[in-house]
């Protein structure tokens, strides 16, 4: 009973946290079935490849890879290079996520941008236990995408809303989540330099070589500006 | 189908296997039981907000600032949830609104 309740209180205070999510994942995660479907992969194969591979926009290069000669070892390192952005979640999530037993493998597994920038900025609220709340978002976000993906894949040809745009609420979700950052006063040289490094990349390398060089700036200048910047 | 569904297994492994080294590799660097260096901590402490600068970014990498409309359902957009945000601090507001704008501006303003 006791384990049921403290669920329940879980699952209450996160899943107002993922509502944002919910909105964008559905969109995309439904766009993504329909995708895949007129590639000729039906929902069992785009819902495997969501539960499994688990990654949003690596799963939209992933399709080029399905339609072209057969390169797992191309698949492979591609997944790498899209996703190296990940490296950086779990360094920030090294000392948040110790200590949380069985729940970590999934937590792991299923860290995506969205549910980082949930986990790295909230805090949960009273009365509700961290590895709780953060496995809850975890979870959600993780179940939000799997289900768009099979809505997508099953129902695409009934859909007729036009829900061009809605993927926009990530976008607003990361602003949103950049201002909460900003709000402590020692945050915002970070944020800053953030937002520089990744638009001077952009500016110089264009949007399809972006992460990496990106990261690789943010982090020369976190490093070589440390002793400046740690005050 | 272009893929057999062996191959098509395979393909969707190979980009699991990929993506999961990067989830795992800073854990397995650096194991709970042992304390990280003090420059490792230093960047969890300030990668954060780092991070959601990268990712505003990494959003409108795909607008297009040189063609019409330059960008403005973004901008405008960014713009409306930075002030709801600003005025009334409620998440789901703030995002439900930039959204709805946005969903407004690309589909009846900026066609």
């Amino acid at each position: 009973m006791e384990t049921v309740n403290r669920r329940r209180t879980a699952v209450k205070a996160a899943f107002p946290a993922t509502v944002p999510v919910m909105t964008g994942f559905l969109a995309l995660g439904v766009a993504y079935g329909i995708l895949m479907r007129t590639n000729g992969y039906g929902p069992l194969w785009s819902t495997l490849m969501s539960a499994i591979g688990f990654g949003g926009s690596m799963q939209y290069v992933a399709i080029t890879l399905l339609v072209t000669a057969f390169d797992p070892l191309q698949a492979f390192l591609l997944a790498l290079m899209v996703n190296a952005r990940h490296i950086f979640y779990g360094l920030s999530l090294l000392d948040k996520y110790k200590g949380l037993g069985k729940a970590r493998f999934f937590m792991v597994f299923a860290l995506c941008d969205e549910t980082f920038s949930l986990v790295s900025t909230l805090e949960p609220p009273e009365g509700v236990e961290r590895k709780d709340f953060y496995f809850w978002i975890t979870l959600l976000d993780y179940l939000y995408w799997v289900g768009g993906t099979a809505l997508g894949g099953l129902l695409g040809r009934f859909i007729t809303v036009d829900t061009t745009g809605l993927d926009f609420a990530l976008t607003a979700l990361f602003v949103v989540l950049f201002l909460e950052q900003w709000k402590k006063p020692e945050n915002r040289p970070f944020g800053l330099i953030g937002l520089g490094c990744a638009g001077a990349i952009l500016a110089v390398f264009g949007a399809d070589n972006l992460v990496i060089p990106a990261m690789a700036l943010i982090l020369a200048v976190l490093l070589g500006g440390r002793k400046r910047l740690c005050t | 189908m272009y893929l057999t569904p062996f191959q098509t297994v395979a393909i969707i492994l190979a980009v699991a296997a990929g993506t999961q080294i990067t989830r795992w590799l800073p854990f397995w660097l650096f194991p709970e039981k042992k304390d990280p260096p003090a420059v490792v901590l230093y960047l969890g402490r300030v990668l954060p907000a780092a991070v959601m600068g990268l990712l505003v970014v990494y959003c409108l990498k795909n607008v297009s600032w040189t063609a019409a409309p330059h960008g403005p359902p973004e901008l405008l957009s960014i713009a409306a949830v930075a002030v709801l945000h600003r005025w009334k601090g409620n998440v789901l507001l703030s995002i439900a609104g930039g959204t709805a704008l946005y969903m407004l501006l690309v589909q009846a303003v900026f066609v």
